[in-house]
Order: structure tokens, then sequence, then C-alpha cells
């Protein structure tokens, strides 16, 4: 039951994408948004409940004032205004992973509205207009238990934990997005990335997309080339990678074209994201008449937050991530391609950190997106989750620096540092990783491997300075590593020459 | 011995202070007289004697070692069983939770505890507090001990019922659109229904919550400001708690038994009389009226135009309220839960629970709430509700700068016989004409006792409305015609009911 496709560069022949973006942040307050259980993720199911999470007959919400101020900094660093008064509104539908069979969420009154984030492409600024940002509650998980998919379907039964329920969300939502044409994958996953970047920078969620932290919805529909006129959108669910926002919004708007070209209707439905294969597959059908009945949350006062607040509030805003790493790509004299590989691998912060602890730019960037990062994909971490810190990368890059070190023996260092064994100069002590100046020692194993290879030894007499390399590997190895290769070299050459 | 039972919750209390009696013992003599008259009356659903009197040891305890919580530390209460109480069955009068027990106290019972009032059990009423007669609880009716054919009002009826049959001195009622001052009417019980705000709604089940409150039902307007300072004032887990002191209530009425209401300027409301009201009943209202005016009163008559509208915006708010409240009994973490068939979807048990669980008025009233916020009659019925409510809360405003306090009957007539209406929803929901207003508004409201009607021989009711945070008026107002009226029958109406059976036997 695959879908047909139109390849992607025959679908701008004849369509405009238009697409709209929902994203869904998890703060990180300690506490949920309508009472004070704990958030902490990974807890045991149903221990961080209360009468009011758990939609106990009686109990009543609280309004968390740290996630009111979180709304209010997103909507500053996105360029919203702030409402002066806005109210909490009941979204009906009834789903056994919602307490109430109501979210609380914010219908006609967001609390943030009307903004705007640049988003750069390839040195392209797209504006992507921000038409609300709202304060939720996340609601329970759902565990289908048995069935080959761990959807619904099929299972024998399910299992819901609420610990989740009630978790404060903030929903950002973006006016459509227009005028992208074939960049249009790319400025969604670009849009995302620097969301993600900007929450980062406000310090207000984990925003961790791989655990759900910040979560993805793809709205799109396309219309007949300079039309105009908006078609009918699907809403895909579930992409919760940056690589899947890109490849959704590409997938979508090839199936629509081919929809649309063999002169069939777009049908207006959620459809699901499948990270595995890279297809949608359609969810529920959404038509308008699907009723949420909204109306004011009655056992809430309105929010009204003055404008002092807002105003001290907007003096706790972080550099705009965009114009740091500008910034940062200046002074680190980066190339664009460094720049960006440096910001996929979320290893910006620790760069700038590596480097203000007094390593240079290029080391530092050498070693967090080269061995560090291929350590944490490994373990599946990010890199700034790794046991290894800013200081212990710049402490092995200046022990490089004064020639205690080679690169192959500061991996050994890391392996020691993974393995809790201390500083990197505990390590390297421990372990006895230094390299050894003595001088009679390495001439020594020098002569030994000019002897055991006189045919190369010929060569580099000859001239052929580049064979030094053959005989450089094995005093390398005669000395377990533990040598300077520039100081072979030079004793080789001196040697030989 | 004393027929503790008799007293009134201030009197015990004096008791208990002159070591005259014990907390055990009235405990005691409350739940022998709930053994014995509450197979007719079913005043309760659920009776915990083994705690109550527990809970009496401990007040006697505290007593001896001159560490009392509160004035009414020892003197027992009843529960009416829409509040949340930690370790006790809390049903709503609904089958959907029956057997349910909360793990948590509503505020108001958990300042019970605090303040060392022996809970006796938890009262019947109408399911989820959605009727005027207490014929829609699924446990049964409650009858009205001055007429056992005869309903005890509601949503409260139980409440209402169990202090006016003597078997409990205090309970605790909610009111939405008079559940404690129309009961209180029909049974010659007080109630007051407080300033919106000014009593905790956390644990209360909602019906409607922006109309909600708890409050006080009692036989005397001192017990209840005395009950009414318990449970009142701020809650931080309560975010539409009036986060402000109460006025002296006790106080108020302690003034007001002086009996001189010189200055006092009271509105009669020109809409809340006419065809339809009982005739025994305003006859009742009026004598009220002249006795108000003996002691000092001015009388004014104001005229509240919008309020002709406050049944139909009514019955479109708290159906649109309830309809969402009432979600949240899915048979998926508590109450019943109905297997329609092996195999079934949550989305099947879900249904068939809500079936067998909830009653015809409530699915009635789910029904109409959830077409008035369905897309496209919103702005036409919730919307337009929301705007009336507005209109009636400003016609309070106007009537408030002539009158300190209003007045009308209660209820438009006395208690009609059980059945009579059970098939007549409007004929029902007319019941609460007079008490409505004051929940779309939010202002405060006690019935008091005015009579008995010539025609039945049955108890009626003078409400008394004051601005919102204003409470202690309609204390002040209320005990003055108490008194009035208490001189002018020589004993307590109640003392007129039929004694129903004798605490022997």
């Amino acid at each position: 039951m695959s879908d047909t496709l139109i390849a992607f560069d025959d679908v701008l022949a004849s369509y405009d994408p238009a697409m709209g973006l929902e994203v869904h942040v998890e703060l990180n307050t300690l506490t949920k948004m309508f009472c004070g259980c704990p958030t902490e993720f990974g807890a045991a199911p149903n221990t961080q409940v209360c009468p009011t999470c758990l939609g106990l007959p009686g109990a009543m919400p609280v309004v968390n004032r740290k996630a009111v101020e979180s709304a209010i900094r997103i909507g500053l660093a996105l360029n919203c205004d702030i409402a002066e008064w806005c109210r909490f509104a009941r979204k009906n539908y009834f789903y056994p992973d919602m307490p109430k069979n109501f979210q609380t969420s914010q219908y006609d009154e967001p609390i943030c509205f009307d903004g705007y984030m640049d988003v750069d492409v390839d040195g392209e600024t797209f504006r992507v207009e921000i038409e609300r940002a709202h304060m939720e509650e996340d609601t329970g998980k759902s565990l289908h238990v048995g069935g080959a998919t761990g959807r619904i379907h099929g299972a024998d039964h399910s299992l819901v934990d609420y610990n989740r329920a009630g978790i404060p969300l903030i929903e950002i939502v973006t006016k459509p997005i227009l005028g992208t044409g074939a960049k249009a994958p790319e400025v969604a996953r670009a849009y995302v990335a620097q969301l993600r970047d900007l929450i980062v920078a406000l310090d207000v969620s984990d925003a961790r997309m791989d655990q759900g932290s910040i979560r993805a919805d793809v709205n799109l529909s396309l219309s007949p080339k300079g039309s105009g006129v908006l078609g009918t959108r699907t809403e895909t669910k579930n992409v919760n990678s940056l690589r899947s926002v890109e490849r959704a919004v590409r997938y979508e708007m090839s199936r629509h074209a081919a929809v649309l070209g063999s002169g069939q209707k777009i049908l207006q439905e959620t459809r699901h994201w499948h990270e595995d294969t890279g297809v949608t597959t359609s969810g529920r059908e959404k038509s308008d008449a699907e009723d949420y009945r909204y109306f004011p949350e009655p056992d809430l006062v309105p929010v009204a937050p003055s404008r002092e607040w807002v105003e001290e509030l907007r003096g706790t805003l972080p550099e705009n991530p965009t114009a740091r790493r500008a910034r940062l790509q200046a002074e680190w004299g980066f190339s664009d391609l460094e720049m960006r590989d440096t910001v996929g691998a979320g290893a910006l912060n620790v760069i700038e950190q590596t480097i203000a602890a007094g390593t240079s730019p290029q080391a530092a960037r050498k070693w967090w997106l080269g061995e560090l990062a291929r350590r944490a994909n490994e373990q599946g971490l990010l890199v700034d989750a790794l046991p290894v810190t800013p200081a212990d990368v710049a402490r092995v890059q200046a022990l490089v620096d004064e020639g205690s070190l080679n690169d192959k023996l500061a991996r050994q260092v890391f392996d020691g540092l993974f393995a809790g064994e201390g500083t990197p100069d505990e390590v390297v002590a421990a372990r006895g990783l230094a390299i050894v100046s003595d001088e009679g020692a390495l001439s020594t194993a020098v002569d030994n491997a000019i002897a055991a290879n006189p045919d190369v030894a010929d060569k580099i007499r000859d001239g052929k300075v580049a064979a030094a390399g053959a005989l450089i590997g094995a005093v390398m190895k005669e000395m377990r590593g533990q040598a300077d290769a520039g100081r072979v070299r030079e004793l080789i050459l001196e040697k030989l020459q | 011995m004393s027929d503790w039972t008799r007293k009134t919750a201030a009197e015990l209390a004096d008791a208990l202070a002159a070591g005259e009696t014990t907390s055990v013992e009235i405990t005691q003599a409350h739940l022998d007289r709930i053994a014995a008259v509450d197979g007719a009356v079913h005043a309760f659903l659920h009776v915990d004697a083994e705690g109550a009197l527990a809970q009496a040891a401990e007040s006697d305890a505290r007593r001896a070692a001159g560490t009392l919580l509160s004035v009414l530390d020892g003197v027992p209460i009843a529960v009416k069983d829409v509040l949340a109480t930690n370790g006790l069955p809390t049903t709503c009068g609904s089958k959907i939770l029956e057997g349910w027990v909360p793990p948590y106290d509503a505020t108001v019972v958990r300042r019970l505890r605090e303040a060392g009032l022996p809970i006796l059990g938890k009262t019947n009423m109408d399911e989820f507090a959605m009727g005027s007669s207490t014929e829609h609880s699924a446990y049964g009716a409650t009858h009205n001990p001055w007429d056992l054919d005869r309903i005890p009002g509601g949503s409260g009826g139980g409440s209402a019922a169990a202090v006016a049959a003597f078997e409990a001195p205090l309970a605790l009622g909610t009111d939405t659109g008079g559940s404690i001052r129309q009961p209180g009417a029909v049974t010659g019980t007080v109630g007051h229904k407080p300033t919106y705000g000014g009593v905790s709604r956390y644990g209360l089940v909602a019906l409607a919550n922006s109309l909600d409150q708890v409050g006080p039902v009692t036989r005397t307007v001192l017990d209840s400001a005395l009950l009414h300072e318990v449970i009142g004032g701020h809650d931080p887990l309560d975010s539409t708690s009036i986060d402000q002191p109460l006025p002296p209530l006790v106080d108020a009425a302690k003034q007001g038994a002086d009996g001189d209401l010189t200055g006092v300027r009271i509105g009669v409301i020109t809409e809340l009389a006419g065809d339809g009201w009982q005739p025994g009943v305003m006859t009742r209202f009026q004598e009220s009226v002249d006795l108000m005016v003996a002691a000092g009163a001015e009388v004014v008559e104001v005229s509240c135009p919008s309020f002709v509208h406050a049944l139909a915006t009514y019955y479109l708010i708290l159906p649109a309220e309830a309809s969402s409240n009432l979600a949240k009994f899915d048979a998926m973490r508590y109450g019943l839960r109905v297997w329609p068939e092996e195999g079934a979807s949550a989305e099947e048990v879900m249904r068939a629970t809500r079936d067998a669980g909830f009653g015809d008025e409530v699915k009635r009233r789910i029904i109409l709430g959830t077409y008035a916020l369905s897309s496209g009659y919103y702005d036409a019925y919730y919307g337009q509700a929301q705007k009336v409510r507005t209109l009636i809360a400003r016609d309070f405003e106007a009537a408030f700068e002539k009158a300190d306090v209003l007045v009308s009957p209660t209820a438009p007539t006395t208690a009609f016989k059980l059945g009579e209406k059970l098939d007549d929803p409007i004929a029902m929901y007319l019941n609460d004409l007079a008490t409505i207003p004051a929940n779309l508004a939010g202002v405060p409201g006690i019935s008091v006792p005015s009579g008995l009607a010539d025609e039945d021989g049955l108890p009626a009711g003078v409400q008394i409305l004051a601005p919102a945070l204003a409470d202690d008026r309609c204390y002040r107002v209320g005990a003055a015609l108490e008194a009035a009226l208490l001189k002018q029958w020589g004993a307590p109406l109640l003392d007129k009911a039929p004694a129903l059976e004798g605490p022997s036997a």
C-alpha cells in the first residue's frame, strides 16, 4: 500500500508549497502546569501524580507561574506581542490518556501572538511569521501491549502512564509559510532547528527531540503554481527529528503532487510519520466538523502579566542564537560547512567553552566533532551529555600542544575519562601515556627501524622523503605509540640525509 | 440525660465548654438518632459511626489537655456527598461513583478536621447535584421530616433533612442554583450560600464551576455563621477563592440577634413575586418584611428586570460546564466500569459505563451542555448566556445602591409531593427561580425559616441577599428576623415538626 510519488523537481514545476509548523515544547519547570507534581523524565509509571493531574473528582488546577514566565520569554524571543489578559480554555474530547477528557489549553486568547523568526538557509533569509504561542498541559502516555506495531489496533490491552499528564507545554504555531519553493523542506528543518536553539538558549526546556520534549507537526498543502490559492492540507504528526522534518515535507509534497496530478483530491487528515521507512500513512480523518467545544476554563482566573514583569523578562533574554552563531563563526574563523556541522552536532556550547579554556578553535572543533561526536553517537548521547567536559578537552589539547601527548595517546586519555579514571592528568599518570622524550631510546628505535627496512632507507637517501612514513610507523610501533611523530621524522631525516 | 440532638451547635459548644457533656456522648446521641429515624428519612448515604466516635474521643482528649482546635471542637457534622472525604465513600449520588473512596480531603473537609468536628457521614443528594428534590439520587430519595411523602428540596435535601430531623446539628451543603437555600426553606432550616470565592471549592466535585459554592446548613443563623468561619477564607488550591479575610460573621449574627435593624435598607425584588407563588409562602414573606420594618428597617422596592432571563441563562451555563466536568467519568481510573462484551475497546467501555452509570437528568444536562457549546451554537447559547449573566450582575449592583440587602421568598412553594414533578423538568427547574440569580452574580444569600404556610402547614423560607463579600449582612439581618419570629412563635419552628421516632426506638 505504498503511495505514488512524483519526483521533487517535477512537483515544483507545477505547484507552490505552503507549510505550517506546530511545535510543542515541553517546559523544564520543576513542577507540572497545574499542580505540584515533579516533572522529571523516566520515573516509574504513575509515581508522579496527584488528584489534580489524575483528574480525580473535585481536584482543581492552579497555574504554574514559572510556566507562564517561560511562555512569555519564548514569546518575546519570537518577537511576539504578550497578551495583557488571557484565559485558559477547555478543549473537550475523549481519550483514555487524558485524565479529565478535556485538555486545559488556550483557544482564542493565547498568551503570545504575532511574532516572527528569520530563518537562514544557505545564506538566504526566510521570515517565518508566528501566529501564536500558547500554554497547555500534556496528556498521559498510552502503551499498547500486544499486536505487532505498538499501535492501538491489534493490541491486546493498553496501559496508561499519567506521569506526563499535566507537564507544561508551549505550542508554537506559524502562519502559512509561503514562497519557499524548492527550499521548503530545508526551511522547515531550519525553522525547527533555530527554534530548538532558541529554546536551549532560553533554558526553558530540555529540548530533546529524541525524548519528545520538542515535537513537531507539519502541515502542508500545494497550490497550482502562481495561483495563490491554498490547497487542502494534511497534518503530519510524530515528526521527531530535524532530519525527519525535512523528509516529511519532501515526502508530502511528492505525495500531494501525485494525488493532485491524477485528478484526485487531497483528504484533509492527520498523517503519521514513520522515521524508519521515511513515509507517512493516513491517520484519522480530520474534517472541519471536529468540534472541541472550547470554552473558558472556569476553575482558573485570567492570566494578566503586568507590563513591568514582561519588560523584566525581556531583560533576561539571551543573545539571539542566529546572531550569536554569526558572531562566533567570525571569531573562530569557521567555514559555513564547519559551522553547520558544529550546530548540527549540538556542539556550539561545548566548543565555545573549550575555546574559552584556552584551546584553538580548530583543535576544539576537531575533538568535539571527531572523536567525541563518534563516541556520543555510539552511546546515543549528545556531545554535551558525555562524561567529558570542555575543561577536560582543553587540558588534553594543552598536553598535545606541549608535546606530552600525541593524538593517538590523547584518544587513550579519553578512554580513561570515559571509564571514570579521573582528570586527564590522572589518566596520563595512571596509564603511563606520556610521550617518551628520551632521545637515546628514540634514537635506538630509529636505528632499529632503518636496519630492519633497508629498501625504505635507500629510497629516503635518494630523496624520496615521503617514504619516511613507513619508518615512522615502525618506530611508533616499537615505542608503543608513546613518541612524538614529528620528532621521529626529524631523527630519521637527520640520519639518512 | 438531656437530648443532645435537640440542641443547636452553639449550645452544644457551650455545654462542652461547661463540662456538661462530652463529644463522644453528643456524637453517640446523633448516631442513635440516625439509627432511629434515617430508615424513614434517608438523609444519609454513608454513616461513619466508628470514625465519628474516634474523632469525638480525640476531641474529648484535647479538651482534657486544654488544646482545643476551635469553638466547635467536638460538635459533630454531616457532609454532603459531593465533597471529597479521604477514606470515606464519595458518590455524588451517582452509580458511576459507587464505591469510590477519595485519597484526599476537600479543603472544607480538611478544615472541619482541623477544627475538630467529628464527621458523622455523607448525606444524600440529587445525582451530581442536579435537581431540586433529591429524587434524582441513584440511591433513592430523601424524605422531608415534616411530611415523609414530600421532597426535602434539592440538591442538598440530605443535609437539610439531616439537620431538620435532628440527625446532625450541622451539615455542609453546596449551592449552584439554590441547593442549600431551597432545601433550607422547605425543611424549616437555615442555609447560607457564601459569596462566590468565599469558601474553597477544592474537593467539591464540580457541577458548574462558575456557580458552585460550599456553605453551612444548620438550624440557626448563629450556627451557620460559626460553621462558615470554620470553612471559609482563602485557599491557594482554589484559584477562584478570594484572597482576603472573611468579614466577622459570628459577630454579625450576634449583633443581629439583638433585634435592631435601624437604618438598614431592605429591598424587595419586584420580579420575585406574583403568579405562580404560593399564597401561604407570600403571606409568610410579607409578615417577615413587616417584622423587619418593626425592627427599624426601611423597605424599598427594587426592580431587577434581567432576572426574568435568569433561569434560561442558568440552564445554558450550568449544562455547558457540567457536560465538560462529567467527561472525566469514563471508567478508566475510578468508579464504575461496564464491559459491554469481551474484548471491548476503551471507547466502547466508556460508552457502556456512562450509559449505565448516569441517570436520566444527568444525561439530559450533558446533552444540553454539549449542544450549547457546539461550534455554530456557542455564540447563540453559551456566549449569549454569559452576556445576560453580566446584565443580571448589573441589576444587582443597581439594586444594592438602593438597598443594603435584598429579600424574596426563597422558593415559590412549600415542599411538593415526591414524584409530583419528576416527569416535568421545567416545573422542577422553576423551584430555583428565586435562588439562581445570586449564583449567576456570585453574591451571598441566606435562607431563614419564615413560618408555616397556611394552606398546608409546611415550612417556607425568606432569602436575604447581600453584595459580594458582604456575607455579614446576611447574618445580621437573618439573625434579626430569626429573633423576631422566635419571639412571635414562642419556640423554634422545628418544634412543630413530627417527632418521627424517638431516639430510644
